[in-house]
């Protein structure tokens, strides 16, 4: 096996190295006081409120939980689908995995109403609910991808690899469609009302993991000084194109089996054409930013590096536009209590809701990035997770070029 | 159409009713004269019974478009108040909708509050179990266990649920409310226990509508029971198949 | 330098912690009984269970509608409310706070639960 000869070393602490850490320390630092605020005043001084009640906190961590199983994906290309070239970076993607989920997991419990009882989310349960079966998915997660990390990396447990490896590739597929059901069961919701929601959060997931991967792999190289190999890029720059094409694809599918019902024509529209905000964020930010703008980088002839950083970037953001419209424009069409008739009232009936975030809530949310950040920058100092060289030669000796 | 004869006595009878304290027996006429006894010399001590169910009729023809009397009554009992944030913020329980047939323009006015389905969505996906549904029908919010995730709101087909969005002092003792946590009618769960109305019933009886009317959805007998079983009623939203504890009529 | 500042933070907490140590510790609260005279069980075991009592019954009334026992949190603060301030928080001189202060254990009850007696609106409640 011509990855037992990869050497793996820390990442050097260099100037570039500190100035890093520091500033994603410091958005982490914003992160933690918006909750000591939130926590102390509650809810009131965010944009949520009882019409609006997940808000950018939701869709920053649902955002980074699933980008969390997406992240796995070059782990998992390695050791459930052999390909050799991924293995010397399979670790890189196992450790990014639990920092993206510890990062969206941490938001998603600091936006709770009662975050100082996180004790009763673990001791009760409800297994009839989506989110009591993610509590497991989700802390399965962390033991599962894990023990895949310490398999690949302790020479002794090596021959577990493979095993592990296909346990944490279910569980993920698992995890994001427990994810994707979240929203799938909302019965009374019509902007929910899809199976489709589960496939479509997996095949986004592999987008979007791939994309923060990359974007990290570039990071890590340019701090440690080891270039990436073109063969591995280029790889990956088309795996990419492919997880976009595919979205792009079941966000078509999507929108399309809604039309096909017409009770659904109403939400449809607004998402579609006439939602202000929201189908702006839609047709710009998902679809022109997150879509065809990365198809365009990642596919036209030639490669550069930076070209697939902007379509990672692209795709980060198309991904933020998704949650976006997925989370808050679902919730800002209201519920049609009595079909047929308008109806209003003073808590908003029939009328479409505004959502304006606020400073501490999306600070929370960016805290999230944060702390996913933090953890791959120190675990890439102290601990053997990078190759020592990331050339053609290491990742991929009997590659022809 | 409250100057009918009918209504004024239906008025009256509720006014007595409302009067009547706790226990001592509820007397219902009912189109052919009929004594209902009505829960007699309850103390609390008893607990919620599965024999029970409890639900709740609207007359949408009695209610009266900009009559506030039941959303009044239920922040009075419940000590709700305006927070101090925007006002999409604020708890509401109880609130009225004004209704108008988009075909026909007809115009339709109703109280809208938590339906006490059969087979709640709140209650399925919370993820800790604290909401649940009591032996007697009634769904509740158990503040103790709940977390504050709101799924529940995002469950509700009725808009049933408020979150509390900041500190709270002012709650009436029976009524434990605060931050943090999800809340709905409670059906004055604390009223129903020894034996009286829910307070919106009460007050809109005093205001002489007599639109609401609250009692035993199994007991045949029960002047609820036998006003859905003669006239036409609905639940909203039939087609999700939730069953929900409260009817209307006229919609 | 590392070291240093360890020191440092060793002697700062040494002090910091003096002031527990130097007498007999933490005063004892001085609360205040309003109503002295028999509570629903002895002091010795209503200062070690009563959570336990609160918590069975906050189960038995919360879900199936018990109401009316012995252990109800509302009896509680009825009896023990500082007549001063009506409540049984805001000094320590006062039943819950007093005691939770010097115990430093965090108390949650009164986040939801009024706190105050005389706090009854609604006509059709009785305490």
């Amino acid at each position: 096996m011509a990855n037992t000869a990869v050497t793996f070393r820390e990442i050097p602490g260099k100037g570039g190295f500190y100035a890093l850490l520091a500033a994603c320390g410091a958005v982490l630092l914003l992160g933690a006081y918006a909750y000591f605020q939130m926590e102390h005043h509650g809810h009131v001084i965010t944009g949520m409120d009882n019409q609006m009640v997940w808000g950018m906190p939701h869709v920053i961590a649902l955002f980074l939980i699933v980008a969390a199983s997406g992240a796995l994906n070059v782990a998992s290309t390695a050791s459930v689908f052999g390909k050799t070239i991924y293995k010397p970076l399979a670790p890189l993607s196992a450790l990014l995995a639990l920092a993206l989920m510890a990062g969206g997991l941490t938001v998603l419990m600091l936006d709770l109403g009662r975050s100082d009882r996180m004790i009763i989310a673990a001791t009760h349960f409800n297994f009839k609910s989506v989110f009591a079966l993610n509590v497991f998915l989700y802390t399965g997660f962390f033991t599962i991808v894990g023990a895949y990390l310490w398999t690949m990396r302790e020479r002794r447990m090596n021959r577990w690899t493979t095993t592990a490896g296909v346990a944490a590739f279910i569980w993920r597929l698992t995890l994001t469609t427990g994810t994707g059901s979240v929203f799938g069961f909302l019965v009374a919701r019509e902007a929910y009302q899809s199976a489709l929601l589960a496939p479509l959060f997996i095949v986004l997931s592999f987008a979007y993991g791939t994309a923060l991967f990359l974007l990290t792999l570039a990071a890590a190289s340019a701090l440690s000084g080891r270039p990436i190999g073109d063969a591995v890029l280029r790889r990956l720059k088309n795996l990419l194109a492919t997880f976009v094409a595919g979205g792009l694809y079941l966000v078509v599918v999507f929108h399309l089996t809604n039309l096909y019902f017409t009770r659904n024509h109403g939400v449809e529209q607004f998402v579609l054409l006439d939602g202000g905000i929201i189908t702006g964020v839609f047709w710009i930010g998902q679809i022109l930013i997150g879509g065809v703008l990365p198809l365009l980088l990642l596919l036209a002839p030639g490669m550069t590096l930076n070209r697939i950083m902007t379509a990672c970037v692209a795709i980060v953001i198309g991904g933020l536009a998704q949650m976006y419209v997925t989370i808050i424009g679902g919730q800002a069409w209201p519920l049609d209590l009595f079909p047929g008739y308008a109806a209003r009232s003073s808590f908003f009936d029939g009328e479409i809701h505004n959502y304006a975030p606020s400073l501490v809530e999306t600070l929370l949310g960016l805290g999230g990035f944060a702390i996913a950040a933090v953890m791959v920058i120190i675990a890439l100092k102290v601990l053997r997770l990078l190759p020592e060289k990331l050339d053609n030669l290491t990742l991929d000796p009997h590659h022809s070029k | 159409m409250s100057e009918s004869p009918q209504a004024g006595r239906r008025a009256f009878l509720g006014a007595t009713a409302a009067a009547s304290a706790a226990g001592l027996g509820f007397v219902a006429l009912a189109p052919g004269v009929q004594l209902i006894k009505f829960a007699a010399a309850k103390t609390g001590a008893e607990g919620a019974s599965g024999k029970v169910r409890w639900g709740m009729l609207i007359d949408t023809t009695r209610c009266a478009t900009g009559c506030k009397e039941c959303v009044s009554a239920c922040a009075t009992e419940n000590a709700i108040e305006p927070g101090s944030g925007r006002p999409g913020q604020s708890s509401q329980w109880i609130r009225k909708i004004e209704l108008k047939e988009q075909k026909t323009g007809r115009e339709i006015s109703l109280p809208m509050m938590c339906q006490h389905c059969a087979e709640p969505p709140c209650v399925d996906v919370c993820p800790t179990g604290a909401s649940f549904k009591r032996a007697d029908g009634i769904v509740l919010v158990d503040r103790h266990i709940c977390i504050g995730c709101r799924y529940c709101m995002m469950a509700c087909p009725y808009k049933a649920r408020s979150f509390v969005h900041e500190p709270l002092t002012q709650q009436n003792p029976e009524v434990p409310r605060g931050k943090g946590c999800v809340e709905s009618c409670t059906l004055c769960v604390h009223r129903v226990d020894k034996g009286q109305q829910p307070a919106c019933v009460e007050a809109c009886a005093k205001s002489g509508h007599e639109a609401m009317l609250f009692g035993d959805l199994n007991d045949s007998n029960s002047e609820i029971s036998k006003r859905i079983a003669s006239t036409a009623t609905s639940q909203v939203r039939a087609d999700l198949r939730l069953d929900p504890g409260v009817r209307y009529q006229g919609v | 330098m590392l070291r240093r500042l360890t020191h440092l933070l060793v002697v700062a907490l040494a002090v910091l912690a003096m002031p527990a140590y130097a007498g007999q510790g933490v005063p004892k609260p001085m609360l205040t009984i309003e109503n002295p005279g028999e509570c629903v069980a002895p002091p010795e075991v209503i200062r070690r269970t009563h959570m336990d009592l609160l918590k069975h019954q906050r189960d038995k009334t919360m879900h199936e509608g018990q109401r009316g026992t012995k252990s109800s949190l509302n009896a509680c603060i009825e009896c023990h409310a500082s007549k001063k301030t009506g409540s049984v928080l805001g000094g320590n001189e006062n039943f819950c706070q007093g005691c939770h202060a010097y115990v430093a254990v965090k108390l949650d009850c009164f986040e939801c639960h009024q706190p105050r007696t005389g706090m009854i609106k609604a006509a059709g409640v009785k305490p």
